[in-house]
């Protein structure tokens, strides 16, 4: 039979402040065990929240960004569970009154369908800790708290069911990534957690209007595992509905190295965390000052970025939603156009996409410590379309660039890599090519014109490839009188 | 007694920079006073001896260098023990924080320090603040000094019990649903509960924290208003403590009532009230008549449902409150069966052996209140009522300046007598849980005594911030008459 999938994500992002959202403490990464804490992330009896501004700044950037409602009194709600890495027994969340509801996130897909995905609201809350289990600090028998992640302060991005296969899925993640990144709300690496989700996927009849039940997956720490277990998933549960069986609302645990979903026991997730709102805090009123403050502020988000790159510079679609995915990479991309001018955009945007995404793959580096700066590219290409060195030499110049990080020229000047374009020297050596291959000229006059590659090659050969092919073409053409 | 016991803030302050005699020796009088009734009383969980008596030889170097900015120099006080003290046990007069000494102070208690107050220990509490005899502490109850058999009201009771006893001067207490008014009333002393958010509450380990706030017990307005002044204000580590300037609370105490209007809510006459405290609130009415305040009689219409909504919302709250005792991180910790796997079995045995019945009792409705499917007949609604009661005492106050009544239907009971009867034990809350509820300012004061020699208590209620009309208020029936003079017989 044929089912549609559905699906909706629920994101958690961690923000990038830097102390956490209800006291001082600081929000960095690491740190030896329970180093960023004080009374108050402790949970120590007495104590009380304090909500951090920027916490509600960096919430308000991704409100907008995504055009949600912002509401203009929101609340903090308390969400109760007992476990050790949760120093109060509650978490500090927002319920029933969240800061943002509404608003969309949009993507291409790599086969050019634009989708546009609603977003049910975004909100925020507290991190918990961790626990250290004993076993891992040859202790069997105890397990230890790290409280330094308690309070740290995390969105909770929520999407409505309208993803409708894996792979949008993962489009999506990697699209609300992009947009944390170019706000500077949050770094969005999935390794490391501060990017995290948990999907809701059904299957139902194609046509039908009901959804069917549905399992939230855990657990996916990657873009592709997130990938990976809603397509297993999606063909579990196919499995499941074609041999007659039903499915059981439940919450199933991603198991990356057997590539498998699992149920977890029910007790583990039958809570009621008995939600009320948090008494310690007053309501957070957002006035319309304080948004138009941050509009102010706000950077040029991927979409408008995208259609600048297509409407200004010509580009094609697939090039600008590649070159805009990274906030640094369509930086350095803009740059380079800025110097070699938008006449060269497609130039720049096939070296960029090209060479320069192969050499920060090879070298395993950011877009920021990539040897060749911006402007040295452009230059580059200016030598191109100026005629000084050929699209062919110009590699060897962007390879010698990679390596010592000097300036085109000055790699062009030492190794002599100027392009021939003097007919006569092109010229001499056409004639000595000519000479010592009578019989290819010989067939090539008698109709075998495919053998004017083999002219060229050896003529580049001869010049080290920096005769100038357009040159080269139109003496051969004369020289073998065709 | 030791002559120096008898005296106030004020008076004190006089003879130390008189010389007359030191802070030493006035902190050692009380530490003796401690000494002598405390095996009677037993207000004090713990005695702070010599580190009050090196903060009260501080002071004398202060006095002595001329500092005349501190308002309570050298001012022997005791406070609740659910207010964090650095270095100090902090129990809540629980075994589960049997062993919990805290890391750092209450803004209440830096205030204190910062006054140059000489903190003399931590006093006696119902469990968690959850009670209105004392008898809920896990360490034992404190007698009533005027009469030993019976109880001293609560939660605040060893707050109470310390200032009657004059084994401190001031004491600091907390209310939730009348736990300064009522014990101060059972104790024939002055206390007060100020507006919600007049004082921070960082430090003060929560029972419901919409209602919970810190207020100051004395044996005389005077004094209440210096210490009131004193640990008032707008805290940034409480964001629900008020913008709000603090006043000169003493500079109105001698103005009078010419003039006021009081109100007086028939609701509040309630059946089963006590004749003799009937009485003496008929009879500080007509004081205030003859000292020219206006008597009006007012209606609180929604005052029968205050006690029950405030059974569904204080205990809601102290279930979320108190989660953080779990046996982790400090406090009592007791290994379970494994019936329930170990880590939930620690929990339950630490909160089953930690936590007294009363607290268990509340943490169970609370729990329950919230529950999902019961949250909105229960807590939603209950808002909702919470509301109701906020406007009732609004629209009273667009007539009146001050309502007032009886602080609690009865005189103190005997210890053990509503033990068994949770029901009659929140009854004693029945006429001071309504100012909780709707955030305002209220003041017990003695108004006579019963025939068995029991205190009774008066209870001013005001305008939000409006403190200093409440102590003006109480200061005038105070000048008029001499309950505050008269000393339990210790």
């Amino acid at each position: 039979m044929t089912y549609e999938t559905v699906i909706g994500l629920e994101v958690h992002a961690q923000l990038d402040t830097k102390s956490k959202i209800f006291c001082g403490s600081s929000a960095a990464f690491g740190g030896d065990p329970n180093e960023h804490t004080c009374t108050v992330d402790l949970g120590l009896p007495g104590v009380l929240p304090v909500l951090n501004r920027e916490v509600v700044e960096y919430t308000l950037r991704l409100g907008l960004a995504v055009g949600g409602d912002i509401a203009s009194v929101c609340r903090f709600a308390r969400k109760h569970y007992f476990y050790p890495d949760l120093p109060k027994g509650y978490q500090i969340s927002q319920y029933e009154e969240p800061i943002c509801t509404g608003g969309s996130v949009h993507f291409v897909t790599k086969d050019g369908r634009e989708v546009r995905i609603n977003l049910t609201r975004i909100h925020m809350e507290e991190d918990a800790g961790k626990l250290i289990h004993g076993d891992e600090l040859g202790d069997p028998k105890h397990s230890y708290s790290d409280l330094n992640r308690a309070g740290v302060p995390l969105l909770e991005i929520v999407s409505e069911p309208e993803l409708r296969n894996p792979e949008d899925a993962e489009s999506y993640m990697r699209k609300l990534r992009t947009l944390v990144r170019y706000l500077g709300i949050s770094d969005g690496n999935m390794q490391e957690g501060s990017l995290r989700c948990d999907a809701n996927i059904s299957l139902r009849l194609l046509g039908n209007e009901k959804f069917g039940e549905k399992v939230e997956i855990k657990n996916m720490n990657s873009f592709r595992n997130l990938r990976r277990a809603l397509e297993y998933e999606e063909k579990r549960q196919s499995e499941i509905l074609d041999s007659g069986g039903v499915i059981h609302q439940e919450t199933r645990l991603w198991d990356e190295s057997a590539g498998v979903t699992r149920g977890m026991r029910t007790k583990e997730y039958a809570h009621d965390y008995r939600y009320f709102p948090d008494p310690d805090l007053v309501p957070l009123t957002v006035d319309r000052k304080w948004l138009d403050e941050i509009r102010a502020k706000m950077p040029e988000l991927p979409d408008a970025k995208s259609r600048r790159f297509q409407d200004e510079f010509g580009l094609p679609r697939y090039d600008a939603e590649v070159l805009t995915a990274e906030k640094e990479l369509a930086a350095y991309f803009d740059r380079v156009v800025v110097t070699a001018g938008e006449e060269q955009a497609k130039t720049a945007s096939n070296w960029v996409m090209g060479d320069v995404l192969r050499l920060l793959n090879e070298q395993k580096i950011a877009i920021e410590e990539c040897p060749i700066s911006p402007e040295q590219l452009a230059k580059m290409i200016l030598l191109i379309t100026d005629g000084v060195i050929s699209g062919k030499i110009a590699k060897s110049v962007f390879d010698a660039m990679a390596e010592s990080g000097e300036d085109p020229e000055t790699i062009v000047e030492e190794k002599g890599l100027k392009q021939i374009t003097d007919t006569d020297a092109i010229g001499s050596v056409v004639e000595e090519v000519l000479a010592s291959n009578p019989d290819e000229v010989e067939a090539y006059q008698g109709g075998k014109t495919k053998l004017m590659g083999f002219f060229v090659g050896q003529v580049m050969k001869a010049t080290q490839g920096k005769a100038n092919p357009k040159a080269l073409q139109e003496i051969l053409r004369e020289r073998l009188g065709s | 007694m030791n002559e120096l016991l008898y005296l106030g803030i004020t008076e004190i302050l006089e003879n130390l920079r008189a010389k007359e005699f030191s802070a030493e020796e006035l902190t050692c009088a009380y530490l003796e006073r401690i000494q002598e009734t405390e095996r009677r009383v037993h207000a004090y969980l713990s005695v702070l001896g010599d580190e009050a008596i090196s903060v009260a030889r501080a002071a004398d170097r202060k006095i002595r260098a001329g500092d005349h900015d501190s308002p309570l120099l050298g001012i022997p006080v005791a406070v609740k023990d659910l207010l964090c003290m650095n270095g100090v046990k902090t129990t809540c007069a629980s075994r589960i924080l049997e062993n919990f000494e805290a890391p750092y102070d209450a803004t209440v208690v830096t205030r204190l320090k910062d006054a140059g107050a000489v903190i003399l220990g931590k006093l006696n509490m119902d469990e968690f603040a959850m009670g209105s005899s004392c008898e809920q502490s896990a360490f034992g109850t404190t007698h009533n000094p005027w009469n030993l058999k019976t109880i001293p009201g609560g939660s605040s009771g060893g707050s109470a019990a310390a200032v009657a006893a004059r084994s401190c001067v001031v004491s600091l207490g907390s209310d939730t649903g009348g736990s300064i008014r009522q014990p101060a009333a059972c104790c024939g002393v002055v206390g007060m509960k100020p507006t919600y958010g007049r004082i921070s509450r960082y430090g003060l380990i929560a029972f419901a924290s919409s209602l919970d706030q810190i207020g100051p017990f004395a044996k005389n307005v005077r004094d209440a208003a210096i210490l009131l002044g004193t640990v008032s204000g707008h805290d940034p580590r409480d964001s629900t403590s008020a913008d709000e300037p603090v006043p000169d609370y003493t500079e109105s105490l001698e103005a009078g009532v010419r003039g006021l209007k009081i109100g007086i809510p028939t609701e509040y006459f309630i059946e089963g009230m006590n004749p003799e405290v009937e009485a003496a609130v008929r009879e500080a009415v007509s004081v205030f008549e003859e000292q020219g305040a206006e008597i009006l009689e007012i209606s609180l219409p929604h005052t029968e449902y205050a006690l029950p909504v405030y059974y569904i919302l204080a205990p809601a709250e102290a279930s979320s409150n108190l989660a953080r005792y779990d046996g982790v991180r400090y406090g009592v910790r007791k290994d379970g069966e494994s019936a329930y796997g170990s880590l939930f079995g620690m929990y339950s045995a630490s909160r089953e052996n930690g936590f007294g019945d009363e607290v268990k009792r509340r943490i169970m409705l609370g729990t329950y209140a919230l529950s999902s499917g019961y949250y909105d007949a229960f807590y939603t609604k209950a808002q909702k009522v919470r509301t109701l009661i906020c406007r009732d005492f609004k629209a009273a106050f667009d007539m009146v300046d001050i309502v007032l009544s009886a602080t609690a239907p009865t005189p103190a009971f005997e210890i053990g007598e509503r033990l068994d009867d949770p029901i009659s034990m929140y009854l004693s809350d029945i006429l001071t849980i309504p100012c909780n509820l709707a955030g305002l300012p209220g003041i017990s004061q003695p108004c006579g005594f019963t025939s068995g020699g029991l205190p009774i208590g008066l209870q001013l209620v005001g305008k939000p911030f409006a403190e200093k009309t409440i102590l003006q208020t109480a200061a005038a029936f105070e000048m008029a008459t001499t309950h505050h003079k008269v000393l339990p017989p210790l």
